[in-house]
């Protein structure tokens, strides 16, 4: 009687039915506990993989893309490519390298519109509001225009001429004479196309573009500008400091916004000349 | 004994080859003709279909998704755009009217190579074969579930050897050989038909679709058996015969209800006596109940 209830109707005994069973849920569970630390892994984005325009954070970006490669193939540069087996970006998700293909920066911004699930952000419909990345000058020491010579090729290269990258001039110290015409990122407009490090002169680009999060810092979050909060507050927030006042004689003034010392019109008067042998003469004459 | 007549000889003989392959060939066509479809964009410019397996679109205009990505997706907390959802609807509908697994026999290529090695398992007489649940695809199909919602990714995607491969035929394969080969060995060596009939979640999730599915293999003529058994040893899920083929006295069949039915039609092809056909769920017992019927009648 025990044999008989104990079997189902498929002929399988409980034990075997349960061993069975257990035997597949902790053949799962093992692959589920391997899978979950590769997943840990795939998350780390390399920082020379830039992604695709209206990319969403990477960690949303990784459950919101199917990994379809249609942004692929809309691209009209064939910017993006897809992430194959054996290399270190999250299997089959679509990134390029600036240095090799940089986006173009289409104003119509095919891949987004061709991306299915939106794991390229629809709601981005100007190119020049993406942050693929930010540009960085990574290495001043081999940066040409750190040692006095004309280059700017990022400066014109960038398709946010004049406003993501500004040349400021420095004075050259070495010839004494000339100006530096330095190359600074502002990551108020650089969208991170990669173009300025495609374009980069030298044998390894002295300019790169890193993901967001590895190019900017953060102030912490206590952190107050005096000078700001002054300005939000109308008035300084600290005791204000005395006023500096140099001892000087009358009619004369110090101006501290740079003009320094100005003698006013009246002070001619002055017994003391500009000359300190004006007075020694003035002096033999007899006061 | 008898001394066994080799497998699928009968049929042969009885029918010829066209009529005891053409399944099997058609399938294969169909395999093949799929990928081309996709390969043909990027090889010579011809864009009749774009993207992969994953996400595609047919003429620019008709989007198709995989319904099970699209469910990780939605798991992991990503509401899509409205692109992905009506073609997960379109998919969803076409293996709803034509069975699931259709997907597993007649558009995914890793068909290809695990009944590769399921041929030559039976060449070569490999028998040995490690004992798995066929129920560990559904506990492996909860857990990529699982996973897209415990860590917010599409985890499986990450190792997935059926998208994986599908999408470095089109995209370039990298290392991708070597997920192909493993699943190869996997069957011919250590466990027969142990990745499509055992552990893909893909085909597990597609079976599901399959329980509700309108085209079903039916085995009409179920009464001329011979009982050779060719389309227990041919079949890849050889469990799903059983009911509809021998159900009668039970009142089962002899419609194939079982959503881990490929429709694959290797059946038909294999049997010399016909038993086995192509047909609608409901409709197809009807049709065997008129048959049933006429037979009746003529005798």
């Amino acid at each position: 009687m025990g044999d008989k209830s104990s079997k189902s109707s498929s002929g399988v005994t409980r034990r075997q039915f349960l061993a069975g069973t257990v035997g597949a849920a902790c053949a799962a569970g093992l692959a589920g506990l391997g899978l979950a630390s590769y997943t840990r892994q795939a998350m780390s984005l390399p920082a020379h993989a830039i992604r695709p325009p209206g990319a969403l954070e990477e960690k949303d970006f990784l459950g919101a893309c199917v990994r379809c490669g249609l942004c692929v193939r809309d691209c009209p540069y064939d910017t993006l490519r897809l992430a194959q087996p054996g290399e270190d970006v999250a299997l089959g998700t679509p990134y390029f390298v600036a240095r090799e293909i940089p986006c173009e920066m289409c104003e119509d911004i095919p891949c987004i519109v061709a991306c299915p699930t939106g794991a390229l952000d629809h709601s981005l419909t100007d190119i020049d509001e993406s942050r693929m990345g930010l540009a960085v000058v990574v290495d001043q020491e081999s940066c040409i225009a750190f040692r006095g010579l004309r280059c700017e090729v990022c400066f014109n290269v960038c398709p946010v001429r004049g406003k993501a990258i500004t040349l400021e001039m420095q004075h050259n110290e070495r010839s004494g004479k000339h100006a530096l015409f330095i190359p600074v990122v502002h990551s108020s407009d650089c969208t991170g196309c990669g173009k300025c490090e495609q374009a980069c002169i030298l044998e390894e680009a002295a300019i790169k573009i890193f993901p967001l999060h590895l190019a900017k810092g953060m102030l912490g979050r206590h952190y107050r500008l005096g000078w700001q909060e002054k300005e939000k507050a109308g008035r300084s927030l600290v005791t204000p400091d005395v006023e500096h006042k140099y001892n000087l004689p009358e009619g004369m003034r110090y101006e501290y916004e740079g003009e320094g010392l100005i003698i006013e019109e009246q002070a001619a008067e002055t017994p003391f000349a500009d000359d300190p042998l004006e007075t020694l003469k003035r002096g033999k004459d007899g006061i | 004994m008898e001394k066994r007549v080799p497998l699928g000889q009968e049929a042969l003989v009885t029918k010829g080859w066209w009529k005891s392959h053409q399944w099997l060939v058609l399938r294969r066509v169909s395999q093949l003709s799929v990928l081309s479809l996709f390969l043909i964009g990027p090889w010579f410019g011809l864009w009749i279909i774009k993207g992969n397996i994953a996400s595609s679109e047919i003429l620019n205009m008709v989007p198709l998704t995989d319904p099970y990505l699209l469910l990780q997706v939605f798991l992991t907390n990503h509401w899509p755009e409205t692109t992905a959802l009506i073609g997960a609807a379109i998919v969803l509908l076409f293996y709803l009217l034509v069975g699931g697994r259709v997907y597993c026999s007649w558009v995914c290529p890793v068909n290809m190579v695990t009944d590769f090695a399921a041929w030559l398992r039976r060449r070569f007489g490999i028998t040995s074969s490690a004992r798995l649940s066929r129920n560990t695809r559904f506990w492996i199909l909860a857990l990529t579930l699982v996973m897209a919602l415990v860590t917010g990714t599409l985890a499986w995607e990450l190792v997935n050897p059926v998208t994986a491969v599908y999408r470095g035929l089109i995209f370039g394969m990298g290392f991708g050989w070597a997920v192909l080969t493993a699943v190869f060995l996997f069957d011919l060596v250590i466990s027969s038909r142990g990745w499509c009939g055992h552990l893909c979640p893909v085909g597990a999730f597609y079976s599901l679709i399959g329980r509700f599915s309108l085209v079903r293999v039916s085995a009409l003529r179920r009464e001329q058996c011979n009982d050779c058994m060719d389309c227990f040893i041919i079949c890849p899920e050889p469990q799903v015969i059983r009911p509809a083929l021998k159900g009668a006295e039970q009142g089962i069949g002899p419609v194939i209800r079982d959503g881990a039915c490929t429709n694959c039609g290797r059946c038909i092809d294999i049997c010399s006596k016909d038993v086995f056909q192509l047909g609608l769920r409901s409709g197809g017992r009807m049709i065997s109940q008129v048959a049933n019927h006429q037979r009746e009648v003529l005798s």
